[in-house]
């Protein structure tokens, strides 16, 4: 057979894509259960990390059961959402694009060993190059923020790829998301610019400028619908 | 050339990356730690070597107007089966790694062995020359990895090696090795260091 020839050519082309494409299949498919249980495990560790708890790879899951008591999703009244899907399993990413009104809301209750409750908040949002996400801890009184944690999939490393370490994440700590009983949004300001008035805010990263804008949009985007919820909780206390 | 020879060369003589010059782009992006160093030399020598073997077994089928496009989907087809396994057993090394085991399908080590080498030999020795290559990388991968990682964190492999005395006496991590033009500048120290070992590979 002519080996230049075109029918011997597009037969090639044909029998070699159907072939790598059920090779890729089956790996892809073979993989996938395990796949999903790091992602999980990974989505463990980042809700763990808003409560600065650091477990070693192999006791997430172990740690995440002790210390996450309960799971639950709210609506933006801050009313538990009855037949709503495992908070775990929510789409923060699909939720965040929906009106404040029409979103499913994931709390996660945290019992610290100490016996402090914390709820914790998610939030997902876009930064300069790639989606960001993040959580948020609060206190039990419902308007000091106790820790948060903040990732990132492609921002420039030494940049905007800063929010994801400590020294830009723990400067929440001890900020407040209800200025005088109303939800406020934490600002990020860059140094120089003046500070918002009424409002907790904390410092931008120098060089990640649209990062830093990413977040504060992302806060104030994904926790205003918690708003209700936490004045509930303030007001109960 | 003897399999020997087709196995050995790449080690020194023929270094891929300190002779060659090729993908430096990758010793670039990975070397920052010691860690994702070492997994994508294997991850190179995995696939390097496999997709060598395929394309020597049906070099004598593929028809010429098409061969590069069939050696990329076979690169292609190894890198995601590559990093499809990465995900389910070494999920942190995966994040990390992330882009760059995609862009092993461009890393022109890949696509320079299966045009000058496996379309012209046998399965055997194609095999040694894609782990020879494969090895070649990843030597340098690894030793730009140890230095930048001891000097840029004080750490290897992620525990802390630079005692906790130093750094009380004054001692301070070079933060300039963790960017990206230190690991230039490492290859650079080591293709010199090598060249003045080699006097045959220096230019007249």
């Amino acid at each position: 057979m002519n080996k230049q020839s075109n029918t011997y050519t597009i037969i090639y082309i044909i029998v070699m894509v159907v072939v790598v494409g059920a090779a890729l299949a089956f790996t892809s498919i073979s993989l996938k259960y395990r796949q999903q249980a790091n992602a999980d495990a990974d989505k463990m560790r980042q809700i763990l990390a808003s409560v600065k708890v650091e477990v070693p790879q192999d006791e997430i899951a172990d740690q995440y059961g002790k210390l996450i008591t309960s799971t639950y999703v709210i609506d933006a009244d801050g009313k538990k959402v009855a037949d709503a899907p495992d908070a775990f399993t929510v789409n923060v990413a699909m939720q965040s694009k929906e009106p404040a009104d029409k979103r499913m809301l994931p709390v996660y209750e945290c019992t610290l060993p100490d016996g402090s409750l914390k709820y914790i908040l998610a939030m997902y949002g876009a930064g300069l190059w790639g989606p960001i996400w993040g959580y948020v801890s609060v206190d039990a009184d419902g308007t000091t923020v106790y820790g948060a944690y903040f990732a990132h999939q492609g921002e420039t490393p030494g940049l905007g790829a800063e929010i994801e370490k400590p020294a830009f994440s723990d400067q929440f700590q001890g900020k407040h998301l209800l200025v005088n009983g109303n939800f406020t949004p934490i600002a990020v300001v860059k140094s120089g610019m003046p500070a918002p008035e009424g409002a907790d805010y904390v410092d931008a990263i120098s060089g990640g400028t649209i990062t830093s804008k990413g977040v504060g949009a992302m806060i104030d985007n994904c926790l205003a619908p918690y708003g209700p919820f936490l004045k509930s909780i303030a007001s109960n206390n | 050339m003897s399999n020997k020879s087709v196995f050995f060369n790449p080690f020194s003589k023929n270094n891929p990356v300190i002779v060659q010059i090729l993908g430096i782009c990758s010793v670039l992006a990975v070397t920052v730690k010691l860690e994702p160093a070492i997994v994508m030399g294997l991850s190179v020598i995995a696939v390097l070597a496999f997709s060598n073997v395929i394309i020597s077994l049906i070099r004598n089928t593929i028809p010429t107007n098409i061969r590069i496009i069939v050696q990329l989907v076979v690169v292609a087809g190894l890198v995601v089966i590559v990093s499809q396994l990465l995900e389910a057993y070494a999920y942190d090394v995966s994040k990390q790694l992330s882009v760059f085991i995609g862009l092993i399908i461009t890393n022109c080590i890949l696509m320079g062995r299966l045009e000058a080498f496996a379309m012209a030999n046998k399965p055997w020795p194609s095999f040694l020359d894609g782990v020879g290559n494969g090895i070649g990388y990843a030597i340098i991968l690894i030793i730009v990895g140890f230095f930048r990682e001891l000097l840029g964190s004080g750490t290897l492999l992620g525990y802390q090696v630079v005692p906790d005395s130093f750094y009380a006496a004054g001692y301070v991590n070079n933060g300039l090795m963790i960017l990206p033009p230190m690991a230039l500048v490492t290859v650079a120290c080591i293709i010199w260091v090598h060249r003045s070992f080699n006097k045959d590979l220096q230019e007249k």
